[in-house]
């Protein structure tokens, strides 16, 4: 082999510190090198052309570039050699800037260092072979995952395209908290006059396949190929017969909480979600249901089925959006609210119940433990979020509908008083900080402080809440109706789901970007993305940004019909394989079978890990350009260096 | 010598190289696919060739490899490496292995001055068996 070494000065940041002439002079005497040029920048334009230049004028057949991470410009290399005409394989990138040159200040070991780092990377690129990318057929479809305002918008923008949709939704209803919601900050839309068009939109296209009271049981597979397992539960009611009369909730004898109004109110055991859900049609509540049949006598429509049975739908995807969403902190973790105890301190969705007039009170601001109306309110911020001992990150919209509540309640109730607890007030965003300007103007007063007790008096019936002013440094009383709790944002991901899609999260359950800020929709695993809130707190704005983002980023997989994967993934030689079948069993993705007696790699599935490859007892399965000789030889290269 | 899985403990050097940490240049990073590729050979070939401790920085358990598990089957191989060298008597603590996620810069770096300094109380491998 005719190797070419590149050394990078970056500047300074490698020359500064290694002697980049010793590295040349040293790297010069290893087996197979027949070229070593320095240059101050290799990736500039100047610098690619060295690499182009060498390679055909010394007739290089593998180059080595010493510089910065190969995260940073291994691409930039790889188009570099294959516009000289060299496979991309015939390249390996090594860093002697993050892994060396900028972690030491002993010019001499550093430069020692540098020498066994390049010497490595030419042991291993003496072994490696040119490979073409594995290209693979994939299923035009995407399965959404969460119903909220993200999956729809995902969900609706794939649809545009052409692409066939599965959206999948796990309680009776699309709509997810959105619908939930009174108005929405800054400009105080109905969030439900917004929403439900594109809830109907969404239910109405032919792309579209949605299934509520689902889950996903399992997927497998990979990018362009997921087989995917869906539980459909029982709803118990025809959707297509139902005709929405009423009749059966009427003469239904259970009583339970609304999820919807979040228990301010109450639902029989066969229920609409909330007037405009989607499926339109009523659902029965199985777990509380006692199958009396009283419904099923009273329905003209016959439409009433209590004996459905769960269903398993299985469905190939292409690709996998997850918008799962998220919940609310649950308050009962911070007893010092009391939540839970007093009925007139209630936490943020529930007053946005409160001020609907589709909600338990019809739009009248009354408290929920006796009915009197509210004129004293206390809003209290950052409750779990921004907390050590709860959730340390901020929940990022608490500050914008706090102020909405205040401003709302302000004007719906004329000689109101509303006062907000905060740390700080985080408004950044258009139009944002003069929604909190227009809160204040319109009397609500902050209070920079947190709140120490809260307990009820039995005489008067006020929620007192003793809180201290940290600007005017006093204790501060305020004796109020109702307390609004401004609770976190926590991820509705569970574990189940994360493992069957393999993706990974952070410590709070939101799932982790490839990378934050270039591809913030896409998630380590190949064709699974992510939109709204499962990955982090955001708005509805910035929810339905990053849904038609994800959309975008599902379509660039599958719109072109197949997709082209790295090909360096374990191969076995099938003379030396005995068919043990260990590689069967440690292999993570089940990309392993024994076919005839010998182990047989599927090459969509490998995602080249290697953990075969280090099992193998008889050196059968290898991870191609990282096989064991060339791990081998790089150890002995790097230990070679004096 | 130091097998860094190329997702985290790889990833750590390179934000301690970002970060500008400093620690010691006696250990030569060599970036592998995954902890779970590295071979008990891999590691005897390190010691044999005149490396005089062996570290390996992979992802941290139960949840984060990149690649389900591989950071399971790198505690495996490398407690069976640790009996075999005990075995041999060579000391085990010149073979250690830790998690190291991508953000844990500061770790990385202290693991790798942590390590130098034991092996050099230890002395040279090669020395003392050759």
């Amino acid at each position: 082999m005719r190797i070419g070494v590149f050394v990078c000065h970056c500047g300074v940041n490698i020359a500064g510190v290694v002697d980049v002439k010793r590295v040349v002079e040293e790297i010069r005497k290893l087996p197979g090198v027949v070229h070593v040029e320095d240059y101050t920048y290799m990736c500039s334009e100047p610098g690619q052309e060295l690499i182009v230049k060498a390679v055909k004028e010394r007739g290089l057949d593998g180059v080595v570039v010493a510089a910065c991470t190969p995260s940073l410009h291994y691409e930039t290399f790889a188009r570099a050699v294959e516009r000289a005409g060299l496979s991309r394989y015939r390249l390996e990138m090594v860093s002697i800037r993050e892994l060396d040159s900028w972690v030491h200040l002993d010019k001499n070991l550093a430069t020692e260092k540098a020498v066994r780092i390049v010497a490595g990377a030419v042991a291993k690129l003496l072994g490696n072979r040119e490979y073409e990318p594995i290209r693979i057929e994939v299923t035009r479809r995407v399965l959404v995952i969460g119903g909220g305002i993200a999956g729809i918008t995902a969900a609706l923008s794939l649809a545009k395209m052409g692409i066939p949709v599965i959206l999948v939704e796990k309680s009776p209803s699309i709509g997810g908290k959105m619908a939930m919601l009174h108005e929405t900050f800054p400009t105080l839309d109905c969030a439900q006059c917004i929403l439900t068009p594109l809830m109907a939109e969404v239910a109405r296209h032919p792309l579209v396949k949605i299934y509520t009271l689902s889950e996903v049981e399992s997927i497998e597979g990979c990018v362009g190929n997921f087989k995917v397992k869906l539980v459909v539960k029982p709803s118990g009611v025809k959707v297509d017969a139902c005709k929405l009369c009423g009749f059966c909730e009427r003469v239904c004898p259970v009583e339970v909480p609304s999820e919807f109004n979040r228990g301010l109110s109450k639902r029989k055991a066969i229920y609409i979600p909330f007037a405009q859900a989607v499926p339109a049609a009523y659902v029965v509540d199985f777990e509380h249901c006692t199958k009396c049949g009283r419904c099923i006598k009273v329905c003209p429509a016959h439409a009433i089925d209590l004996e459905q049975r769960e269903e398993v739908i299985e469905e190939v995807v292409g690709a996998i959006i997850v918008a799962t969403g998220y919940e609310l902190y649950p308050a009962e973790k911070l007893p010092e609210y009391q939540y839970g105890v007093e009925n007139d301190v209630i936490d943020s969705l529930q007053f946005e119940r409160i001020l609907d007039v589709q909600g338990p009170t019809r739009g009248e601001i009354r408290r929920p433990s006796d009915g009197r109306p509210v004129k004293r309110v206390v809003f209290i911020q950052c409750v779990g979020s921004r907390d050590v001992n709860h959730l340390p990150y901020c929940s990022k919209i608490c500050c914008m509908y706090t102020a909405k509540h205040a401003l709302l309640f302000l004007e719906r109730v004329p000689g109101s008083e509303a006062y907000v607890f905060y740390i700080d007030v985080r408004a950044g965003g258009k139009g944002f900080e003069e929604f909190i300007k227009r809160a204040q103007e319109h009397g609500a007063v902050y209070i920079k402080g947190r709140v120490s007790r809260i307990y009820k008096d039995k005489s008067t019936g006020d929620v007192v809440v003793e809180g201290f002013d940290l600007l005017d440094n006093r204790e501060i009383v305020i004796r109020a109706d109702l307390v609004v709790l401004a609770l976190g944002m926590v991820s509705a991901l569970d574990r189940k789901l994360v493992e069957s899609l393999k993706i990974p999260v952070d410590q709070y359950m939101f799932v982790s970007e490839v990378h934050p800020k270039l591809r913030p929709v896409e998630t380590p695993v190949a064709g699974v993305l992510v939109a709204g809130t499962v990955q982090g707190p955001k708005d509805i704005p910035e929810s339905i940004a990053q849904a038609a983002s994800a959309a975008a980023k599902a379509a660039e997989l599958l719109l072109r019909g197949y997709i082209e994967r790295e090909p360096l993934v374990a191969e076995v030689n099938s003379e030396k394989c005995n068919g043990c079948r260990v590689c069967v069993s440690v292999c993570p993705y089940g990309a392993i079978e024994i076919y005839e007696g010998k182990a047989r790699v599927n090459e969509a599935l490998c995602e080249g890990c290697g953990a075969c490859a280090a099992s193998c007892p008889v050196g059968a399965v290898q991870l191609r350009n990282y096989t064991e000789d060339q791990a081998l030889e790089v150890i002995r290269a790097v230990l070679r260096v004096k | 010598m130091a097998f860094l899985c190329k997702w985290c403990a790889g990833a750590a050097a390179e934000t301690a190289g970002v970060m500008r940490l400093r620690y010691d240049p006696a250990v030569t990073p060599v970036i592998v696919p995954c902890t779970g590729r590295v071979t008990p050979l891999m590691i005897l070939t390190a010691l044999l060739n005149g490396a005089d401790g062996v570290l390996i920085g992979g992802c941290h358990t139960p949840n984060d490899c990149h690649y389900v598990a591989g950071n399971f089957k790198a505690f495996k191989r490398v407690y069976m490496v640790k009996k075999l060298l005990e075995q041999v008597g060579i000391e085990p603590e010149r073979v250690r292995l830790e998690w190291i996620s991508a953000t844990e810069a500061p770790k990385l770096a202290r693991v790798i001055n942590e390590f130098t300094e034991e092996i050099r109380r230890l002395g040279p491998l090669g020395g003392k068996y050759a």
